[in-house]
């Protein structure tokens, strides 16, 4: 197995040159996205409280094509932070399992494509039809 | 304990430090039961997050079909209130103590270091309780004739 070099800070390990790095750099970007879309979606939700005008007209910006866009984005940056946090917590909860990283990495690319691609064209399947609305 | 400079301790895998791939378990105190946390929620949030974008965006149509209506009668349900507000606390306190992690990681600056996340705890504190009076609040019937 390769080596994983790391560059050791105080507060936790920033590894570089090993192909874990990607994924790891890639849990963060969708977890941060995730969570900045969340701050934003409990406040809309929130709106259901204030009654029917206020809420409808503000979820009416979900009809637009573009926002849709963004909502697959949405929901494939959350399919990738679940299954690359699947893998983890797998590999945390049993540390034996390292020496099969590889494959358990091919395992979570190929379990995202499968389902990444169906999910995709369903989605852009709806934009395609709210474009044409 | 979050916002402080000191260092974190962890502990290496037997193979040694180089063994590790990601983030170190932590030794023990608070850090240790942040750790199973994010691991624990995480497991959760992988049948709440990707269940609820199942059926909001991919069952029938997106996200476009939602409405005052569309909640009235989904919130009806017990199950689903209870479903959306485990939902709300397990993805905020999962998220935000993920904001916490990286600015450990990449925010060196005692003061900067204790903004950031002083506001993003404020934030999720704040959408925690907003969430959760308005699921256990919400009563359409306030509402007439608009359901």
């Amino acid at each position: 197995m390769a080596t994983a070099r790391k560059t050791k800070s105080d507060y936790g390990g920033l590894y570089k040159g090993h192909p874990g790095q990607y994924s790891w750099i890639l849990h963060r970007i969708t977890g941060v996205a995730v969570i900045l879309f969340l701050f934003m979606h409990v406040v809309d939700t929130a709106l259901i409280g204030w009654g029917p005008e206020a809420y409808d007209r503000v979820v009416s910006a979900y009809a637009n094509p573009f926002i849709h866009l963004l909502e697959l984005g949405l929901v494939l940056a959350v399919l990738y932070h679940s299954l690359n946090g699947l893998k983890i917590t797998l590999i945390d909860f049993f540390p034996r399992l390292v020496t099969h990283i590889t494959g358990i990495s091919v395992a979570t690319a190929v379990t995202f494509a499968l389902t990444a691609i169906p999910t995709a064209f369903i989605m852009l399947k709806q934009t395609w039809d709210l474009y044409k609305a | 304990m979050a916002t402080t400079t000191s260092p974190r301790r962890t502990q290496d895998p037997p193979g040694g430090s180089d063994q590790r791939l990601g983030r170190e378990r932590p030794i023990g105190g608070g850090e240790l039961w942040l750790w199973l946390f994010m691991r624990i929620s995480g497991l959760l949030l992988l049948v709440l997050a990707l269940g609820h974008l199942l059926v909001m965006h991919l069952f029938a149509t997106g996200a476009e079909r939602i409405n005052f209506g569309f909640v009235a009668v989904r919130w009806a349900s017990p199950f689903w209130r209870t479903w959306d507000w485990m939902l709300l606390m397990l993805a905020l306190v999962h998220g935000i103590n993920g904001l916490r992690n990286i600015t450990l990681d990449y925010v060196t600056r005692p003061g900067l270091r204790l903004a950031i996340n002083m506001t993003s705890y404020v934030i999720g504190f704040t959408l925690m309780v907003l969430g959760t009076i308005i699921v256990v609040t919400f009563d359409p019937s306030k509402w007439p004739g608009a359901v």
